[in-house]
């Protein structure tokens, strides 16, 4: 066994002393000052387990080819083994950064499949819950956006806020990260008394930071020239390369899943839609920053209408057996034991539901054999599509640049390997 | 005489790079292995060689730096004696502004040259 | 040279040494302290009264850590590059004079380690020297990353080297000098007299334009944000330092302190009159009621305070422009070393001139 080990931790295909030149043409000068270079996958850049390939000359990139997959875990494939049930736990996963869309957008998927209405409170909670994570997500961004580019400070101010609203979620679910907050057909559990009103104080004081925020950074004339045209990504390229979201958002493309598509009761809730002209970096800052603050009024509308009242669908399918039956009584018991362990079926058909994540459109396809697992479960992330546009965008650029592109575009390792 | 300190700054600065740098050496563990002893690539074997050419523009600025920094140089002693010349007469001054204008049709050149140009 | 002069050089010679060795653990204190107060947190606060003891902690870890000397490194000039940083960062803080000199018994006692007659153009030529340092650590490594860093670095240092040395031209036409303790003697003459309140012939006031690009310069040359490409973490992973162990990360680190010593010394010394006490430090000095040999050496002190409070400003002045810009790219540094700064700082020598010419300065 120990010897199995050592072979393998010889035998990694490193260049030895010998043959460790590369070979060029002498005559070649140009070509020969080209370098090749791995930038990831352990690259501070690299938000992430991703990796590029990059020429550079000098300083620029001259070509580049993106690759990935060091993280994925067969999310898909899990979703045909495992019950609708236990598939949450997995959705908190995908885009961790805003774990709560995720689930909201699955619970959705599951529902509409088998055509259970959830209560208003539950509706409202969702929005919220989803909300709340757009804002986590975006405050991540556009701090590790500037992170990326030396202000530090800036994002420290983000990430205060994102603890506080961490705290709400963990005062939901006990959870901060990974929520698993959803379930179908219902909540985990209610929001515990006065949490609206908390969410409406965190309201206020978010508002401010993101004031001081924007007073800090966005004006900044090193910012600028960091940013303005850098990274552009054109609106014919968003929609060859199926780019959405905030990112389709800045080059100027209007979708906003939650406004064309109104599912919940995005409908009843005031809010605009940012739009961008350029497609830059600066507009990808700019479209999420201004949507943190959309974000804030739609949860501040969702604390005013959302009403005390069941939490729960009335369907014995999909409804969690109460504990006090659980114990005490047989049929309970066997009601609890028969709904996690073999869990419930889903009438055959497909479905793909979508809703606007943070980061773009995120889909679940599902289709059902009347079983109480997916025959198959296809997640959309919306990184996958964005990661397939880097190469592009940052070709002759520099470095630097493809470090801002990069974070600007908001990879979420998780969601683009699955 | 008045170096001396200075020597002793150096030959101190040696002595305490050197001491740090053994002791380290000494106090810290070893433990080699084929992976740390590569070079750091992120995570990947490297690919070629960082020992060859690299880009020219690197070359240019230093060989700037060296064409004006030599004339720059030559503010010094005008700068030093500007004011005790000023009341005697003008030809010193009005040396430098040629020294200077020199100096600038130089850096036009290089600028239109497109010398300059980070791209 | 009898043995008091002797012991009076050594004994300056260790002040140099204490101030260069303990600006690095301080400053890595303030700078984690500072950035923490800035961003809203802690910061380290465990070891010792308020975090103090935070950066000696640091040192005994990184001793004690594995110091690898990867196999595919040059060796020799792998060990010698931490070494030839550190020598520049020890020697220029040698000619700033810390007190106007004295004389205590018919011997005269100089407060500059060295009283070199060149003055500010020894500063340059040593300071100079740092890039060799930074262009053997990259070259040695032998590492795609390393090789950029000090490639970037190495441009940007000398890029901004002449706008330094240029700017600092102008401030030279002034005060007609290039000996740092008749450049702060010549500050302390009055430039305007405004009722009861003289204004002294600072840098500062004299030379606004050269203040700011001479402020810039030592930004991009102790390569500190928004400046600090070379080591620019994101992008070309740690720069020139990537395949170094604990120490020699450290010996940078040490080196990049004591650069910004000098330049905080600088930076007073040329534009904010050196050891000219600060507003209320002369009444202090006289309020005191000391008398012959202790009234000299309290001058004295007070004095250094005055420098050293100045040079403390400067030291926070860095850090808080540290946490609060972000980086400029490296084409945009090339940009504004050479088509700004350059063009400014011989702008700035002709107003100098003309000013002078006026006598107005």
């Amino acid at each position: 066994m120990k010897q199995e080990t050592e072979q393998r931790t010889l035998d990694l295909g490193l260049p030895d002393s010998e043959h460790y030149s590369v070979e060029h043409d002498p005559d070649d000068l140009w070509g020969d000052s080209q370098m090749i270079i791995n930038i990831g996958p352990t690259h501070p850049v690299m938000h992430g387990a991703l990796r590029m390939v990059a020429k550079l000359s000098g300083e620029t990139i001259e070509s580049s080819y993106c690759e990935f997959g060091y993280t994925h875990r067969a999310k898909e494939k899990l979703g045909e083994n495992r019950t609708y049930h236990q598939f949450i736990v997995y959705t908190d996963r995908l885009n961790y950064c805003s774990a709560l869309i995720n689930n909201v957008t699955y619970a959705m998927a599951v529902e509409r499949l088998m055509g259970l209405e959830v209560p208003e409170r539950t509706v409202w909670l969702r929005m919220m819950c989803a909300e709340i994570a757009r804002i986590t997500d975006h405050l991540i961004c556009i701090g590790i956006n500037a992170v990326d580019l030396g202000a530090l400070s800036y994002f420290l101010y983000g990430f205060h806020q994102r603890e506080e609203a961490y705290t709400l979620i963990e005062k939901l679910c006990g959870a901060r990260l990974t929520t698993s907050y959803t379930r179908i057909g219902g909540m985990m559990n209610d929001a515990p008394e006065g949490w609206e009103k908390e969410v409406k104080a965190w309201v206020g004081r978010t508002r401010k930071v993101i004031d001081e925020m924007d007073r800090l950074l966005t004006a900044n004339r090193i910012w600028h020239r960091r940013t303005v045209g850098v990274g552009v990504f054109t609106k014919e390229d968003c929609l060859k390369y199926s780019y959405s979201g905030p990112n389709a958002r800045a080059a100027g493309i209007d979708i906003d899943l939650r406004r064309d598509q109104p599912c919940m009761f995005y409908k009843d809730v005031q809010f605009e839609v940012p739009i961008g002209k350029n497609g830059d970096v600066y507009d990808r800052y700019a479209v999420r920053l201004e949507e943190i603050r959309q974000s804030l009024r739609i949860l501040e509308q969702c604390a005013d209408k959302i009403k005390p009242g069941p939490i729960w669908v009335e369907d014995k399918r999909v409804r969690i057996p109460e504990k006090h039956a659980v114990y005490n009584t047989m049929e309970g018991l066997i009601h609890h034991f028969k709904f996690f362990m073999t869990g419930f079926d889903v009438p055959a058909g497909e479905a793909y539901t979508t809703f606007e994540a943070a980061n773009g459109e995120l889909g679940f396809y599902i289709v059902s054999k009347e079983a109480p697992r997916a025959h198959r479960l296809r997640i959309r992330g919306p990184s996958m599509f964005h990661y397939q546009g880097l190469d592009t965008m940052v070709q002759g650029e520099k470095i630097a640049d493809l470090v801002a592109a990069l974070g600007s575009i908001n990879i979420i390792a998780g969601e683009l390997d699955r | 005489m008045s170096y001396l300190p200075v020597l002793i700054l150096v030959v101190i600065a040696i002595a305490l790079g050197g001491a740090i740098q053994i002791l380290s050496h000494v106090l810290g563990p070893k433990f080699p292995n084929p992976m740390k002893n590569s070079p750091f690539e992120c995570g990947m074997p490297p690919l070629g060689d960082a020992r060859h050419r690299f880009s020219v523009r690197f070359y240019l600025v230093a060989i700037l730096f060296l064409l004006f920094d030599v004339e720059a140089v030559f503010f010094f002693p005008f700068a030093v004696t500007f004011r005790e010349y000023l009341g005697i007469n003008m030809f010193m001054v009005l040396e430098m502004a040629v020294f200077v204008g020199i100096l600038l049709v130089g850096y036009f050149y290089v600028l239109r040259k497109g010398a300059l140009e980070w791209d | 040279m009898d043995m008091i002069d002797v012991e009076i050089m050594l004994a300056k010679v260790l002040l140099i040494v204490l101030m260069v060795l303990q600006a690095a653990p301080i400053m890595a204190w303030v700078e984690r302290r500072g950035a923490a107060l800035i961003q809203n947190r802690l910061g380290p606060n465990r070891v010792g009264p308020l975090g103090l003891f935070q950066s000696i902690a640091d040192a005994i870890k990184a001793m004690f850590k594995e110091d690898l000397v990867p196999a595919h490194v040059s060796r020799f000039y792998y060990l010698l590059a931490p070494i030839a940083c550190l020598i520049p960062a020890f020697m220029t803080f040698a000619v700033i004079p810390m007190a106007a000199p004295i004389t205590i018994e018919g011997r005269s006692i100089h407060f500059q380690v060295a009283d070199l007659n060149v003055g500010i153009l020894y500063v340059f030529a040593v300071a100079s020297l740092g890039v060799f340092g930074i262009i053997m650590a990259g070259w040695s490594s032998n590492n795609k990353f390393s090789l950029l860093g000090s490639l970037r670095s190495c441009s940007q240092m000398i890029s901004y080297e002449l706008s330094l040395g240029l700017s600092v031209v102008a401030l030279i036409m002034v005060y007609a000098s290039v000996h740092l303790g008749e450049i702060v003697q010549g500050q302390a003459e009055t430039l305007l007299q405004l009722g009861p309140i003289a204004i002294p012939k600072l840098g500062i006031f004299v030379q606004p334009l050269g203040f700011l690009l001479f402020l810039t310069a030592v930004h991009a040359e102790t390569n500190r944000l928004p400046f600090d490409l070379p080591e620019g973490e994101t992008e070309i992973v740690a720069g020139y330092h990537t395949e170094y162990g604990p120490m020699g990360f450290s010996l940078f680190m040490m080196a990049e302190y004591g650069n910004m010593l000098t330049a905080s010394g600088l930076l007073a010394t040329l534009y904010f009159g050196g050891w000219q006490m600060l507003p209320g430090f002369a009444y202090v000095h006289g309020a005191l009621g000391l008398s012959g040999n202790a009234h000299i050496l309290a001058g004295v002190g007070l004095q250094f305070l005055s420098l050293l409070l100045k040079v403390i400003f400067f030291m926070l002045l860095f850090v808080w422009t540290r946490w609060t810009l972000p980086r400029f790219r490296y084409d945009q540094v090339m940009d504004l070393g050479w088509k700004v700064m350059f063009p400014l700082s011989l702008v700035n020598i002709f107003i100098t001139g003309a000013l002078i010419y006026l006598g107005w300065i």
